[in-house]
């Protein structure tokens, strides 16, 4: 049975098939709907069509109508409609589909256009692909696989152009690569609204640079070398560090904020060499900001702590998580402050949603109280927020505050003021940072479950290293709600447990009621609790995340401007 | 299409087997008075034919500079992962090379590992690893028989070709484009 | 001379007996080291190689050209190899039954070492001008003492298969006894005629192999003269494929089968024991080769019409008993020492049978041929007795 279209949608036929794609798509998207796949180097999804590398040519063609009566003139041999095809190709990126479009990229006059498109490509190129950071991820390489000739048919000098420069801080050029395709001009454009490449000289000599006196230095320069087709523009950073065919590919997060912008974290035996952004076309479309892909470099940082201590003193991971219980039951309080009266958490926005779970069941245990540390700085309206929290919304989601944190933690600096609070259990937050005084945080004993150094894990009287979010999975919730998730790219340390492991020990042996300590075992108990997450499984979540229902937290000041893709509701407290 | 090869009938003295265990005989006994083929090896060395695969060494060009600019497509080509390569940039040291941009900071070969199968020097698009003529090595322990850089140049040697590609990319971005 | 001889003489039976055991002990076991080593060599040379001609004592190395000559013969490596068989560790694994397992090897020596005292190995003719036989013990029911003896032999291979508790050594065992008792029919049946010869209608009956010998030396012409294997082909070739059966020598090494049982019956064995398999098989072999050559190749008559007494008296040595004994065991010896090369020579041409073909063989082939045979020269010589 024929379904009757949708009326947003058109009928093309691609290679002889019929498919329905959307109004508006572009032959290039239409074929790949088709799953025909179209060569191409400047067409980005994300950027405006330049259509100037021409690599994408089909052969187009029309139904043909009676130019007098418009009606359709029928082909008497197939009984169908007649095509009226272009005598000349057409550029695929540029041509929206029509109804009744037809296309054919399989013809020998659409391979003739390839092979030549290659070849001019190749006359200037260098071919120095042994020495290119491109290699293995090169457009360029992989068409002339298909449509190159193997050898050169040019025997004059190749053009020399600059190479080795620097673009800006993070971006190496070599112009003698660079296809001029634009795309890195569109983006800078576009995108990060920097507009600082263009290109000078003109035919063969036409050479990509910046305007005089400018640098790509936006935080937002290192998507040019995603998108650049060729070795052209390169990182300086991942510069010569390793071949790409040698490094797995990790779905993950961005942490630096709550944009939660998706990534792909590259590593090879347990060592990660770069993040690059992983397309979501509801959060990050196919970008991520330049701050954020350096994160994996404080996995191997040398104030990551490594083992427990007990008042400073290294001992066994079991010790210190005995010494943690017996404070946090009141059993080993100070000695002179006799039994201990108060405990209190200091949870983490930059904790998983299963971590915050666990850590909202064990304040629950103690009946501590539980303030969240809050990290605002400036949003730059595209994928950096004003909250540098990752995960609050997760807090609020798994009940682990109710209201958004306060800026200081000015309301524990008087509880302890006070003397009600003599415990407090950090989950990686640094107690000075976040607010409090060094007296006040002398007269605390500090339980510090994290990762790296800092004043508070100086002083703490028993640290429990932790993992970083490159070590362990997890689920993050953004600034939409939406819950997304991330998997583990390296082992953690070794002798570090999984911070799900430490968590579910603590409640355990604070008398709590045994909850799993994978994200298989501890699902199953979150969705049963947390109404929001009524229907989600870790295994089951979608890679581009699960919207959540925000109604219940519709009403709070949250502190996130707008950004690419998002918009905040407008609420009482917004402030930028 | 199946083929069936009919057997031809023994014939009585095939049947017999007698025959054949004698002339089986006559051969072991001719070979017992023929002169031996074993060489008796540490005093005798055999000769390496050309295109020999001993131990994978690598190579300098005739002016003694360093040809291996770690591509590192040997490392992703061979089989058993012996060799292990971190890339890195040309050292300032060496200015005639600059240009080349891309030199290995380090490189082994786990001589445990190898199979001595060539793959790497049928791969090396800057023709810098080379199996030569090399063939015992043996060591006491496991990091004796891993090759590091230096001991590969060591092995290595000279390449006496006369190539020079990338003299002649430095030579074509001096002399600048013609307009 | 003669007075030690005289010494001999006089000295208690027991004693002599004694000593010529132990000297032949003496000779069993270096001979078995010795036959490996030749082994070694043999199977070197057939396959172009050089075979074993690095060990030297310093000292030897110094003697300008004998040093280097045993060196490339290899001598050293049986004192080498002997050495190293001591000084080895000998694992016993866990899972074997170590009563058995130790006294596997054992019970492989005492056939091997026991069926030599029956084996005549040499004659000399004594001040009455009687040929005597240079024999342990001269028994009238030789042969047939040799051959139970013998047969005993394969105990020790279903010893070490079974006592060695896994299934390589007790397929090898099995295999062992299956094909001993298949070959061991043919063996026995291929040697009637000649005892049905040398017992002919009138003479005294006797199953010893000196009186086999005595029906070989016949003079010039007779048939007498004539050595059984021209007489009885077929018989000696029975009796000699059998013998490698037996001696679970290649192409029937069922037992071991390293191709196919990773080493059989010896799998679990190491260092001494697993030597003491071995000189058992070359003991097994020599007493085989020397059973043939009194059987079917005139023992230590020198050629066919020219018994040893005639000999020793063209060389003018008939009354020098010493002298004439000790040819005699030269003659016999070197005979001997040819069919040990020829089992080593047909273990290194020949390729092991399959089991299957090694059985068939054995009962559909060998065993009707034997049968055969046996009838035909019943009828023939019954035949030759009438017409007398
Ligand atoms: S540098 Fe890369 S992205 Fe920019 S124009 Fe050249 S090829 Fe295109
Ligand atoms: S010879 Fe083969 S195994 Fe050895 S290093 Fe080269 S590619 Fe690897
Ligand atoms: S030896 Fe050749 S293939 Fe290997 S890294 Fe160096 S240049 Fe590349
Ligand atoms: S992709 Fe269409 S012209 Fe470049």
């Amino acid at each position: 049975m024929i379904q009757p279209l949708p009326s947003d949608l058109i009928t093309v036929n691609v290679d002889g098939q019929d498919i329905a794609v959307p109004k508006g798509t572009n032959m290039i998207e239409a074929a790949r709907l088709a799953r025909v796949e179209v060569p191409h180097y400047c067409y980005h999804p994300k950027l405006t069509i330049s259509g100037n590398c021409r690599m994408c040519l089909v052969e187009m063609g029309l139904p043909a109508v009676d130019p007098a009566t418009k009606a359709p003139l029928m082909d008497p041999a197939t009984g169908k409609q007649k095509i009226n095809w272009m005598p000349r190709p057409t550029i695929a990126c540029a041509t929206n589909a029509s109804p009744g479009l037809h296309i054919r990229t399989n013809t020998a006059a659409v391979q003739d256009c390839r092979n030549s498109v290659t070849e001019f490509l190749l006359i200037n190129h260098p071919l120095d692909c042994p020495i290119c950071d491109q290699a293995g991820e090169c457009k360029l390489q992989e068409h002339s696989t298909a449509y190159g000739r193997g050898y050169s048919r040019f025997v004059e000098q190749k053009n020399v152009k600059p190479k080795r420069t620097q673009l800006g801080p993070r971006v190496t050029l070599d112009d003698e690569r660079c296809i001029l395709c634009s795309r890195c001009v569109r983006f800078s454009k576009e995108i990060a609204q920097d507009d600082v490449l263009g290109f000078i000289d003109r035919g063969s000599y036409s050479t990509l640079t910046c305007y005089p006196g400018k640098q790509l230095a936006n935080n937002y320069s290192l998507n040019t070398v995603d998108l650049c087709p060729v070795g052209a523009l390169t990182s300086t950073d991942f510069r010569f560090k390793m071949r790409v065919w040698f490094l797995k590919q990790t779905p993950s997060i961005d942490c630096e904020s709550s944009v939660g912008a998706n990534t792909e974290v590259w590593s090879r035996e347990g060592v990660i060499y770069r993040i690059t952004p992983r397309q979501n076309d509801a959060v990050n479309d196919t970008w991520m900001a330049d701050s954020g892909r350096v994160l994996f470099k404080e996995v191997s940082a040398a104030d990551r702590l490594s083992g427990a201590t007990l008042n400073g003193a290294q001992v066994t991971q079991g010790k210190a998580l005995q010494a943690a219980v017996d404070l946090l039951s009141g059993r080993g309080g100070r000695a002179e402050s006799g039994a201990v009266k108060g405990v209190a958490v200091v949870s983490s926005g930059r904790s998983t949603v299963e971590e915050q779970f666990l850590t909202r069941k064990i304040a629950d245990k103690l009946n501590a109280t539980v303030a969240l540390v809050s990290r605002v700085g400036v949003g730059d309206k595209i994928l950096v927020s004003a909250d540098r929290n990752p995960n609050i919304r997760g807090a609020l989601v798994t009940g682990l505050i109710r209201a958004l944190p306060e800026q200081k933690l000015t309301a524990l600096g008087a509880a302890i003021d006070a003397g009600q609070i003599q415990v407090v259990l950090s989950m990686g937050e640094d107690l000075i940072a976040a607010g409090l005084t060094e007296a006040q945080q002398a007269k605390l004993a500090v339980i510090y479950l994290g990762t790296h150094q800092n004043a508070t894990s100086a002083v703490a009287s028993v640290v429990i290293p932790t993992l970083t979010v490159f070590e362990k999975a997890g689920t993050l919730v953004n600034q939409q709600f939406r819950l997304q998730k991330f998997a583990r790219a390296v082992p953690g340390l070794a002798g570090v447990s999984d911070d799900l492991v430490t968590l579910s020990y603590l409640l355990n042996a604070l008398g709590g009621t045994p909850l799993g300590a994978t994200l298989g075992a501890l699902w199953p108990v979150i969705a049963a609790e947390v109404k929001v997450l009524a229907h989600a499984t870790y295994d089951t979540l979608p890679s581009t995340g699960l919207l959540l229902d925000s109604a219940s937290w519709a009403g709070l000041p949250f502190v996130e401007g707008e950004t690419l893709h998002f918009k905040p509701v407008a609420g009482p407290g917004v402030t930028s | 299409m199946a083929y069936v090869v009919e057997r031809k009938p023994l014939t009585l003295a095939e049947r017999l087997y007698l025959p054949q265990i004698f002339a089986g005989l006559r051969i072991t006994l001719k070979h017992l008075f023929a002169p031996n083929v074993t060489l008796q090896y540490p005093e005798e060395r055999p000769v390496i034919p050309s295109g020999y695969r001993g131990v994978p060494t690598l190579v300098r060009d005739p002016q003694g500079r360093e040809k291996c600019v770690s591509c590192q497509l040997c490392e992703f080509v061979c089989p058993p992962k012996a060799i292990r390569i971190t890339p890195g940039s040309v050292p300032a040291d060496q200015p005639d090379r600059l240009h080349i941009e891309k030199a290995p900071q380090a490189f082994e070969i786990d001589m445990l590992r190898c199979i001595y199968c060539g793959l790497c020097q049928e791969v090396c698009p800057e023709e810098a690893i080379f199996l030569q003529n090399q063939y015992s090595l043996s060591g006491y322990t496991r990091a004796e028989m891993v090759n590091d850089k230096a001991r590969l140049y060591e092995l290595g040697g000279t390449l006496p070709d006369q190539h020079y590609k990338w003299d002649k990319k430095k030579a074509a971005a001096e002399h600048g484009n013609t307009h | 001379m003669t007075a030690l001889y005289q010494y001999w003489l006089n000295l208690p039976l027991v004693l002599q007996m004694v000593i010529k055991g132990l000297a032949v002990i003496g000779f069993m076991f270096p001979f078995g080291g010795a036959c490996s080593l030749i082994e070694r060599k043999i199977s070197a040379w057939m396959q172009g190689r050089h075979g074993p001609n690095r060990a030297i004592p310093f000292w030897i190395a110094w003697v300008p050209i004998i040093g280097p000559l045993l060196q490339r013969l290899g001598v050293f490596h049986l004192m080498a190899d002997g050495g190293k068989m001591f000084f080895k560790e000998d694992p016993i694994p866990g899972h074997v039954n170590k009563f058995y397992f130790v006294l596997a090897p054992i019970v492989a020596m005492i056939p091997a070492l026991t069926t030599v005292s029956v084996v005549p190995f040499g004659a000399y003719i004594d001040a009455a001008g009687q040929l005597v036989p240079l024999i342990l013990a001269d028994v009238d029911v030789g042969l047939l003492a040799l051959f139970a003896v013998s047969s005993l032999g394969v105990y020790a291979l279903i010893l070490a298969g079974w006592a060695s508790n896994s299934k390589y050594p007790f397929l090898g065992g099995v295999r062992a006894s299956a094909q001993l008792i298949s070959y061991e029919l043919s063996m026995s049946l291929s040697i009637l005629p000649v005892f049905l010869w040398v017992n002919a209608p009138g003479g005294s009956g006797t199953l010893s192999l000196f009186a086999v010998v005595q029906a070989q030396s016949g003079p010039w012409h007779a048939w007498s003269g004539l050595w059984f294997i021209f007489t009885m082909p077929v018989a000696a070739l029975i009796f000699l494929v059998s013998l490698f059966a037996e001696t679970n020598r290649l192409p029937f090494d069922m037992a071991e089968g390293e191709a196919d049982l990773v080493g059989g019956f010896h799998t679990e064995y190491g260092s001494l024991k697993w030597g003491l398999f071995f000189v058992a098989e070359y003991s097994h072999m020599l007493i085989g080769s020397g059973v043939f050559v009194l059987l079917f190749l005139g023992g230590w008559n020198p050629l066919p019409w020219l018994p040893l007494a005639t000999f020793a008296g063209w060389l003018g040595l008939a009354g020098n008993p010493l002298v004439v004994g000790a040819l005699s065991i030269v003659i016999f010896l070197s005979k001997v020492l040819f069919f040990v090369f020829l089992f080593m020579w047909v273990r290194w041409t020949v390729p092991r049978f399959r089991y299957d073909q090694v059985m068939k063989l054995g009962w559909q082939k060998l065993l009707p041929l034997a049968i055969g045979n046996l009838i035909v020269y019943a009828l023939v010589i019954a035949w030759v007795q009438v017409k007398n």
